[in-house]
């Protein structure tokens, strides 16, 4: 980004919108906002609450391992539904349907069946993630050139050589920046999962702040996840970045 | 036809005294086209065969049948004696988009039909240096495939398919893709190596310039259904310099027979 001429980093224009939020917070408009300043106070205080940190592990944890479900799943799904048409025909339906539906509204039924747990909040990272995961991975493993299939049976590869050696790497590129969407929905789902059942980890402060109308934690909070989200995003394409060098020779 | 040998109309050809490959009968249809009918081919051993024909005569078709690649409707292939129906060690293939492993340098693409076969690495490394060199390109070991120019990438192509040591090399439009001065480059090079190893190469390409310039042998292909309508044997001396056979009078008679023969085709 250029400014009159000067060359200003990227950072500059998040500051711009924290100054708009200081001043408008300052102007006591709405009490919905409080100041910038004071939502950063509010953050340095939240971090070093027990509440906080037993929170945090708890997200985290449901976040891992919904994600890792989704991913172990959701990857072999892809190649299965990318390879063999009839796995295609059967779940290439359901896949689309649940990767545009409005999931919110399955958690409550995830509720029933996985009660007020930690296991509801993995079902529904576990439900925001993987479709957008399995859909990416099925369009990486279509297309792979066929000459490079052609060349590994050729060569006399067995069945689990052309998967591990050709057929994986070939759809990398994509298996990557399916898991990178999955990921951000993944928040999605861990954020939503939290607040509908309301009473583990995230959900339950967030549940605490609002009704207290403690909004300056309430923000901070908010912000950390972002920042959690963009965090894992911009590490994934990283790793993809490096992917796609590599792939460049891709017809 | 003077130093030109040949065979016309579509009957078999008697077999020569040691064919490596023999084609009996295949005829393949996709959907309502029919690719290939009866087609009867013997390939001599150590000779360079090419297939050649106009688009559509299914040529590439035939190709990938003997590499095992597609089932045929009917008939059979018999390398060394053997009937086949799958790819085999004794053939290897290079394709016409060079079908090189991007994430992978060009060590690892030679080597790689030797790492499928359990080979170890420091054995098939050694293997690989020595065919890399030997395509000239040595010192690109660690290279990747999208660090080089086209003709580079098909030499490691050409790299992989020698380091398997196949006794029959199948090579579908190898320079297709790779610019006029390195397929130039590359043809005397594929006649030096043809020398030096002593392997069968089956040849496809749509060049009647190229087929005559590196061929002992010409498969002539008519299209709708792909029937064997001609077989050619050049006579051109390609000892010495490469360069002289695109002066010569063989060559250029033989380039101009194939013209007035595959004319019909074209619109």
């Amino acid at each position: 980004m250029t400014l009159f001429g000067y060359r200003v980093p990227m950072m500059t224009s998040l500051l711009v919108w924290c100054v708009v939020w200081e001043i408008v917070g300052r102007l006591d408009l709405v009490f919905l906002l409080p100041p910038f300043s004071d939502v950063l106070v509010a953050a340095v205080s939240l971090v070093q609450t027990p509440s906080w940190q037993t929170a945090t592990v708890t997200t985290l944890r449901a976040f891992a391992t919904g994600m890792a479900l989704s991913i172990v799943i959701g990857v072999p799904l892809g190649i299965l539904m990318g390879r063999v048409k009839i796995a295609d025909d059967l779940l290439g339906m359901w896949v689309n349907i649940f990767s545009s539906a409005p999931l919110s509204a399955i958690v409550p039924v995830l509720m029933i069946l996985f009660g007020f747990g930690e296991k509801t909040i993995v079902a529904a990272v576990f439900l925001f993630a993987i479709w957008i995961i399995v859909l990416d991975t099925r369009a990486g493993v279509r297309h792979i050139s066929p000459s490079l299939i052609e060349m590994a049976r050729s060569y006399g590869a067995s069945r689990p050589a052309l998967y591990s050696k050709i057929i994986l790497w070939a759809a990398l590129p994509e298996i990557l920046a399916g898991i990178r969407l999955g990921l951000i929905r993944g928040v999605k789902g861990v954020v939503i999962g939290q607040l509908l059942v309301a009473i583990v980890g995230y959900g339950a402060l967030f549940e605490t702040f609002s009704r207290n109308f403690r909004m300056a934690e309430f923000w901070a909070l908010t912000i950390m996840l972002f920042a959690f989200a963009l965090l894992i995003a911009e590490l994934i394409e990283r790793a993809e970045a490096k992917v796609e060098y590599y792939a460049g020779a891709r017809q | 036809m003077g130093a030109t040998a040949l065979r016309n109309g579509p009957s078999p050809v008697p077999a020569p005294i040691d064919s490596i490959v023999e084609v009996r009968e295949i005829s393949k249809t996709y959907g309502n086209v029919e690719a290939l009918r009866g087609i009867d081919l013997d390939f001599p051993r150590g000779k360079l065969t090419s297939l050649l024909g106009p688009s559509g005569c299914g040529k590439t078709t035939l190709l990938k049948i003997i590499a095992g690649l597609i089932p045929a409707d009917g008939g059979t292939v018999a390398i060394n004696g053997k009937h086949i129906t799958a790819p085999g060690p004794e053939r290897a293939f290079v394709f016409q988009d060079f079908a090189l492993m991007p994430w992978a340098t060009v060590m690892r693409n030679v080597a790689f039909g030797l790492e499928l076969r359990g080979t170890n690495k420091a054995e098939r490394e050694a293997i690989a240096r020595r065919y890399i060199a030997e395509v000239g390109l040595a010192g690109f070991e660690d290279k990747y495939p999208h660090q080089l120019s086209g003709g580079m990438r098909q030499r490691v192509g050409l790299a992989r398919a020698l380091s398997v040591d196949a006794d029959v090399l199948l090579l579908d439009e190898p320079f297709s893709a790779v610019d006029e001065q390195n397929r130039r480059k590359f043809q005397e090079d594929l006649i030096r190596l043809r020398t030096n190893q002593n392997k069968t190469f089956i040849f496809v390409t749509h060049s009647i310039e190229e087929a005559v310039y590196i061929s002992d042998r010409i498969v002539l292909l008519s299209p709708r259904p792909g029937r064997v309508s001609q077989i050619i044997e050049p006579e051109i001396d390609r000892s010495g310099d490469p360069e002289r056979i695109h002066r010569d009078r063989h060559y250029l008679d033989t380039v101009e027979e194939i013209w007035q023969g595959l004319k019909q085709y074209v619109e």
